[in-house]
């Protein structure tokens, strides 16, 4: 959908932020809360002197409800506002603060994304200080090696007797003791500068794959030609720490099994005759709804007659594939919304859900989603299968009679008031 | 002063400079290093003191301590515990499995010999 079909959206989420009832607004600028209702969701155009009422009354320029801000950097705003909730960000006006000043916003989302990029390297290495048995081992030596010496020294140095046999031992000792420390010193820091090289700070290797994934638009070309993931691995992974390499590798694999199993150029077909729905084009192309899935989210958006967005979670719930829509975020680090059919799917396997769905508090949609959990790989005797959940998310779509179920990102940055689902508070403003 | 320490360390140059602290001291100290026998070697040594390094060939200090107090004729010996790692969940871990007192590396040999005198004090 064009930006400034989005204006209705966007007087929703300001209102929203505002605490604003919709009847109230309608009746400031002389309309009727049925009619403000169609435009809020988008059905009905909108500009003049409605517009510019609109726009005073929610204490905003015309300009920002035509234009708007751009959806990820509004997002990443919210983030760092969420990152540091005492600083008492005006959350309410953070669509006028982008739109005002885009300069200084994209400056801020930016410093957010290294800020947090950091921690998480300074994670990572807590944890490696921790876990890595190479390093421990290194320690554990120098801290008994320092020992003996300083043992060995003390008694020669205090007062007290000791026979020249003793002497020459303990010296012995220490000359010894003096040059294993050395020589476990230079080891270690060998250690420490050859990982240095290989080593890429940019967090977990699950986002470094994620933020791969990103880059070349969740679609490898040459997989779709036939090429060998080994080759295209090394093209693509020659910067990722070896752990992501592995994973880089994994989904290669299954990226190439997929587009073997299911050719671009027929599933462009089937989209055609059957549109979307991941349970008809299953049916119609003999492939399970999951590979359908993960077929659509690699189509071209030119190929799509919406865009098609794709969350992966094991059965912890932990998501391990995103691609999502401008208008329908994923979020990068740590738990999604708990009502997202994904989850659900889960609970209840084999079963294709779906659901009619918008982003609260965000512009866009309404949104098709369709979610199923499959058990991975072939059954095996004795084995308890592991299950993982695909959701594909399409829009904006028709939804039809369905009912719109409103869902968030994450519940920290969701306005949606008295949420059952709820995890944590919102930093919202004017949420609960 | 007397007494008898028993040393589990394995690393040969630590056990020479407290073999000979505890010595000069007038303690009668054994010493072993390996972990897997350690267990067998208490219980034939019957020491008033244990000293117990942490990391072992072939088994942990904490698995052989878990073991002494297992067995009631070795339950209540009094045990200094010494390790690399000084963190608070090592520390924690010694004190489930029963340490009396737990020393971090690099240690003095005065602290050593202030451990063994108030463990082996009635």
């Amino acid at each position: 959908m064009a930006r400034d079909t989005l204006t209705g959206s966007r007087i929703r989420e300001r209102r929203i932020a505002l605490g604003l009832r919709q009847a109230a607004l309608a009746q400031a600028v002389g309309i009727s809360a049925s009619y403000l209702n169609l435009i809020e969701h988008n059905r009905r155009r909108i500009g003049g002197k409605l517009l510019v009422a609109i726009a005073q009354r929610l204490g905003v320029e015309p300009a920002l409800l035509s234009e708007g801000a751009g959806a990820a950097l509004i997002a990443s705003l919210r983030e760092a506002a969420s990152d540091l909730p005492q600083a008492g960000a005006e959350l309410d006006r953070i669509d006028e603060f982008a739109g005002r000043f885009p300069g200084w916003a994209q400056l801020l989302a930016q410093s957010r994304t290294r800020i947090a990029a950091l921690e998480r390297s300074v994670d990572a290495l807590t944890d490696r200080l921790t876990h890595d048995p190479h390093l421990a081992a290194s320690l554990h030596e120098m801290l008994s090696t320092v020992t003996a010496i300083r043992s060995s020294a003390s008694i020669l140095a205090e007062p007290g007797e000791v026979d020249p046999e003793w002497q020459a031992r303990f010296h012995r000792n220490i000359y010894e003791d003096s040059a294993r420390l050395a020589d476990t010193s230079r080891a270690l820091v060998a250690y420490l500068e050859a990982d240095e090289t290989t080593e890429t700070a940019t967090g977990t290797p699950q986002e470094e794959l994620d933020a791969l994934q990103d880059r070349i638009g969740h679609r490898v070309a040459e997989l779709e030609d036939g090429a060998a993931p080994v080759e295209v691995a090394a093209r693509l992974g020659a910067a990722l720490t070896p752990l992501a390499q592995q994973m880089l590798r994994a989904w290669l694999d299954r990226y190439a099994a997929d587009a073997a199993a299911l050719p671009a150029a027929a599933l462009r077909r089937a989209v055609a005759a059957q549109g979307l729905d991941p349970g008809r084009l299953s049916q119609a192309l003999g492939c399970d709804p999951a590979q359908v899935m993960r077929r659509l989210a690699a189509l071209p958006d030119a190929d799509v007659p919406q865009a098609v967005g794709l969350a992966i979670c094991d059965a912890s719930g932990a998501l391990t594939f995103r691609k999502p829509l401008p208008e329908f975020p994923m979020p990068r680090f740590g738990a999604a919304c708990p009502l997202w059919p994904l989850y659900q799917a889960l609970s209840r396997p084999h079963v294709i859900l779906a659901q009619a769905l918008s982003a609260a508090g965000r512009q866009g949609g309404p949104f098709r989603a369709y979610a199923v959990a499959l058990p991975c790989g072939l059954p095996e005797t004795g084995c308890e299968p592991r299950y993982q959940a695909h959701m594909l998310v399409t829009g904006p779509a028709d939804t039809g009679a369905l009912p719109v179920a409103e869902l968030g990102v994450s519940c920290r940055i969701c306005p949606r008031r008295d949420c059952p689902a709820r995890r944590e508070p919102t930093i919202l403003a004017g949420t609960a | 002063m007397g007494g008898h320490v028993l040393l589990i360390e394995d690393e040969p140059n630590i056990i020479e400079a407290i073999r000979f602290i505890l010595s000069r001291e007038g303690w009668r100290v054994h010493t072993h290093s390996d972990g897997r026998s350690a267990v067998d070697v208490v219980r034939e040594r019957a020491p008033d003191v244990l000293i117990l390094d942490v990391m072992l060939p072939g088994r942990s200090g904490y698995d052989i301590l878990r073991d002494l107090r297992g067995d009631p004729a070795t339950a209540g010996l009094k045990v200094l515990m010494l390790t690399a790692r000084g963190q608070n969940r090592d520390r924690e871990m010694a004190e489930q499995v029963g340490v009396n007192m737990f020393m971090t590396k690099p240690f003095s040999n005065a602290e050593v010999l202030e451990a063994v005198r108030t463990l082996s004090a009635p």
